[in-house]
């Protein structure tokens, strides 16, 4: 009971992005996920790859607010895991797993959904890369860093806040218009 | 705009209750305005998203290479031989015919650059070699070390005259590949040195000499030989061994002053001047000084090193490939004393912001100066 009390807290703290909680997980499942890549024909960096989206698809799951641990931490990324890995092999053509696990908790649409979210970072990320700068940074400022319209009108050198705004008006509808055109090609 | 404005506000729970009411109104009467809103919210929670999981990417990041020093988890250097050989088994046979397709492809186009390339002897001077020439712009500086100087004599009578400073007169940029001090930088640079120190951003002078230097790619590595060098734990950037691609966006620290000077660009063209294919030509400010300057690319590797401009054109820098760096250094490790000098392939800078880049760089890239 305490070890299952414990990850809970250790999930809190991934989705907070809690330093200390993601190094405990870190710690305790890498090796785990390295073995399985290399044993199946993958590189470290590889190893390192797939451990990364696992705990990313663990991550989306918990901030989800819908996510009940009925299983452990370390069963549900090796499932993850395992099936990212089995896909990549796939993709470039390569010898399907063999590691006598039989899947023991289904990770179908867990797989899907990050797949999905995986493409919207990628669009998000390429939409703000193509803004250029300084809208980029500008929104940036504002919508992630949450800095306060008068001190990013200093800091960029705007004269007065109203005329920060404005701009930062102008340069989200860039981004939002770049974002949808690629959004709708890339997803249907 | 202004209605992104409105809608953006009344999102963000920015409006007064009247105007609230009242733009509610109009939302269930225009279907227009409540799909702006809709729409909206979708786009700031993706932004939210965007940024979370960029943290999150960091985080995991920083928390692999973390372990890894410390030895917590597997480090990946004692799997790297198993991988070649399985790697080498696997792809023997195509490697060798790949091999061979390239062997030709490559005598080909030699032999076709021989036949068509102009004769490139005469105007070999419209290419400066960027070296920092200290005695005509830092004559002030010099003029105030030698009062300084004056002083501290007078201080010193009493005690032994101490040996003449060594003056350095000219210099150029460099930067770490190895923990143990192993410097690159251009061998235009420290040709006929007779001494060599280089210099970080702490301001301290350390003694280097030169342990390898190959005219003809215009490479050097030097070795930091001064007793005070402390050993870094690890070397943040990668040096890669493919070179960049056309319009990638680069950026280099260098000190063409006494001070690093931080220059941002992009990849030109893919061969250097007249064509030759041992460098590139890159789009970014340089002066003399930068010469052996980093060429990093967003992920913080090394594509490749600063050596010189073309004097009649403006803005033609040009960059000798990274990879040569690699060959320069199995050259060197042919002497088995540089056996154990290992190149870092990975690089722990990605997905980082420019500017803690930039910041986590600075200590490893130093002021090359030349007696």
């Amino acid at each position: 009971m305490k070890a299952a009390f414990d990850e809970n807290l250790l999930l809190q703290g991934l989705a907070k992005n809690d330093k200390k909680a993601i190094e405990v997980i870190y710690k305790d499942h890498y090796n785990m996920i390295q073995a399985l890549v290399l044993q199946n024909s993958g590189t470290t960096e590889d190893a390192k790859d797939i451990f990364q989206e696992g705990i990313l698809v663990l991550y989306e799951k918990v901030i989800a607010g819908n996510f009940e641990l009925n299983c452990q931490i370390k069963t549900f990324v090796y499932a993850v895991c395992r099936r990212l890995w089995l896909k990549r092999l796939m993709q470039q053509n390569r010898f399907t797993i063999s590691d006598g696990f039989e899947e023991m908790i289904s990770v179908d649409t867990e797989s899907e959904e990050h797949e999905k979210k995986n493409t919207e970072f990628m669009i998000m990320e390429k939409a703000l890369s193509g803004l250029g700068e300084p809208c980029k940074s500008l929104l940036e400022a504002f919508y992630m860093q949450k800095r306060s319209m008068s001190d990013i009108a200093l800091g960029f050198g705007y004269t007065n806040a109203e005329n920060a705004k404005n701009q930062k008006y102008k340069c989200l509808m860039r981004l939002k218009k770049l974002f949808f055109s690629q959004y709708k090609t890339e997803l249907p | 705009m202004k209605l992104l404005e409105t809608v953006e506000r009344y999102i963000l729970g920015q409006m007064s209750p009247d105007e609230r009411v009242r733009f509610e109104q109009l939302r269930k009467s225009n279907a227009e305005i409540d799909q702006a809103v809709v729409e909206h919210t979708y786009f700031l929670q993706q932004m939210n998203r965007f940024d979370e999981t960029r943290q999150l990417k960091n985080t995991l990041n920083e928390t692999h290479i973390h372990l890894a020093e410390k030895g917590l988890i597997q480090s990946p250097k004692l799997k790297g031989k198993a991988k070649v050989v399985y790697l080498y088994n696997r792809y023997k046979k195509v490697s060798m015919i790949a091999a061979s397709i390239a062997g030709i492809t490559a005598l080909t186009i030699s032999a076709l650059v021989w036949s068509f390339n102009p004769a490139k002897t005469a105007n070999q001077e419209d290419v400066v070699q960027l070296k920092r020439d200290l005695d005509n712009f830092g004559k002030k500086v010099i003029q105030i070390q030698k009062e300084n100087r004056v002083l501290t004599q007078k201080i010193d009578d009493a005690k032994e005259e101490n040996p003449a400073p060594i003056r350095y007169k000219s210099g150029g940029t460099g930067f770490l590949i190895d923990t143990k001090g192993f410097i690159v930088t251009n061998a235009h640079v420290v040709m006929d040195a007779r001494h060599i120190a280089v210099q970080n951003t702490t301001g301290v002078d350390l003694s280097a000499e030169v342990v390898y230097s190959d005219l003809q790619r215009d490479l050097a590595i030097l070795k930091i030989t001064d007793k005070s060098f402390k050993s870094p734990s690890s070397i943040p950037y990668a040096i890669r061994r493919s070179g960049g691609e056309l319009a990638e966006a680069i950026f280099t620290l260098g000190y063409p002053r006494n001070d690093i000077v931080y220059g941002d660009g992009y990849i030109s063209s893919r061969t250097g001047y007249n064509g030759d294919t041992l460098a590139c030509q890159i789009a970014i400010p340089a002066n003399r000084g930068n010469s052996g300057s980093p060429i990093l690319n967003r992920n913080g590797e090394v594509i490749g090193i600063i050596s010189n401009k073309e004097n009649t054109v403006e803005g033609a820098v040009f960059a000798i490939h990274s990879k040569f760096i690699f060959e320069a250094l199995s050259d060197l490790q042919k002497d088995s004393s540089y056996r154990n000098l290992k190149i870092s392939t990975t690089s722990s800078l990605k997905g980082n912001e420019r500017m803690q880049q930039v910041k986590k760089i600075a200590d490893f890239v130093f002021m090359v100066k030349v007696d």
